[in-house]
């Protein structure tokens, strides 16, 4: 029995459609999303997600951050941003990065919020340099 | 008794003016189409991030240490009032519908002795309380020369907000835009954004089953931030549905009456030349009688 997993961008419903398992990758470490999974609402970090078919990869995304809200039947992931991981750029992934460091490098660590968000973004630029050179999904 | 000739540049004049409002008229209405969709398309993810914060929400709203955004400062003293209007006019009275609401609002909060800020979002909002209130001004935006509306530009405006009221320049925001109920009607509407609106304990009975992670707290800290973002966004997308509604309706109406008005004075015209012939052939008759 596959799970109906639905990925939503906020100008869009980008994807809905049953797999067999998704992998997403949650501010506590990754999650593998089978069907009848429990209850579950999550954070996401910046990563890929893993759309499994057939033992397979069947699709890979990157997701700069978002939420996650997972059920027996459904896994929603509500994604900041979303690109197919084949559609991604080493040239802009680099010049995210940048961005990010120079603004974590300024952000004052005093304020807990803000260093949050530095980081956040950081490690979400971080994750889209390492994730361009990942093995691309097999069709 | 006007003469013909100046009558016929009026007619003139007004049938080019009902063709310009016949194309503002078929523009709006393709420009209505892709912002419906616009605002449809965003739909699932405002319904999903509602599920969630009330899921969430309704747990840690009794908490001590609850977040200020999700349960404010506990003091009402300074309201934010965020205004979203359009960027351009000819719209009827969609953006002074607006502008009027605010005011009340505004007059009604000094009455009781707050203070009331406004962050005008469109052009025409701002340009409307700048004659009205200046001072009450915290802050504007518009989209002057964007074509579509993206969520970084409601991202955008939420983070100011937020950092606001982090810096504690306001208690309670309040978010006033029009909201497409129809082609006909748009409404205004007021809706809180913070306090984000606390769910009452029981029409939420299913949250407690969710497991949360990392944890409430932290999950909150990053949910509300993007609720107020996802709310701005779907005004914004109401907003501009909303206005070229408006806007078509409006021109209709004008184009409609140009039309009547053309016939008024092809009327008038008509009878004119008319008289004029009648009077020449009583002159040639007339005058062949004498003869």
């Amino acid at each position: 029995m596959p799970i109906t997993l639905e990925i939503i961008s906020p100008e869009k419903l980008l994807l809905s459609k049953p797999v067999d398992m998704v992998v997403i990758p949650g501010t506590e470490g990754d999650l593998g999303i089978l069907p009848g999974h429990s209850k579950l609402i999550t954070g996401l970090r910046g990563g890929l997600v893993d759309l499994y078919e057939n033992g397979k990869i069947t699709e890979r995304f990157f997701v700069s951050g978002g939420f996650a809200e997972v059920t027996e039947e459904h896994c929603s992931i509500l994604a900041d941003t979303i690109t197919r991981q084949s559609e991604l750029d080493s040239g802009v992934a680099a010049e995210t990065l940048a961005k990010a460091q120079a603004d974590y490098d300024a952000t004052d660590m005093m304020d807990s919020n803000a260093y949050r968000e530095a980081s956040d973004k950081l490690i979400s630029a971080q994750a889209m340099v390492d994730s361009v050179s990942v093995k691309r999904a097999d069709h | 008794m006007p003469s013909l000739k100046s009558l016929r540049i009026r007619i003139n004049s007004v049938k080019s003016t009902q063709k310009i409002t016949s194309a503002m008229k078929m523009v709006a209405a393709a420009k209505l189409r892709r912002s419906q969709s616009q605002a449809e398309a965003a739909r699932p993810y405002a319904k999903r991030m509602g599920q969630m914060m009330s899921a969430i929400a309704a747990g840690a709203a009794s908490n001590p240490n609850a977040p200020e955004l999700l349960v404010g400062t506990g003091k009402d003293k300074v309201h934010l009032l965020v205004a979203v209007t359009a960027d351009r006019g000819l719209a009827g009275a969609f953006n002074s519908n607006i502008g009027r609401a605010v005011r009340l609002k505004a007059r009604e909060l000094q009455a009781q002795g707050k203070m009331v800020k406004i962050l005008a979002v469109g052009r025409k909002g701002h340009d409307y309380f700048r004659r009205e209130m200046n001072d009450l001004i915290v802050g504007h935006k518009n989209f002057v020369g964007k074509k579509t509306i993206e969520f970084t530009d409601a991202e955008a405006i939420a983070d100011n907000i937020v950092t606001m009221f982090r810096e504690g320049q306001f208690d309670i925001c309040t978010l006033v835009f029009n909201r497409f109920m129809s082609v006909m009607t748009q409404t205004v509407t007021e809706s809180p954004l913070i306090p984000a609106a606390t769910p009452t304990a029981n029409d939420n009975a299913p949250a407690a089953d969710y497991e949360v992670e990392p944890d409430d707290g932290t999950l909150l800290d990053r949910l509300l931030p993007r609720n107020l973002a996802v709310q701005i966004y779907s005004a914004l997308l109401e907003n501009s549905a909303g206005f070229y509604a408006s806007q078509m309706t409006a021109m209709d109406n004008a184009t409609r009456n140009a039309g009547e008005m053309i016939k008024k004075l092809s009327l008038n015209y008509n009878r004119a030349r008319q008289a004029n012939i009648t009077s020449e052939l009583i002159e040639i008759i007339s005058g062949a009688e004498a003869v």
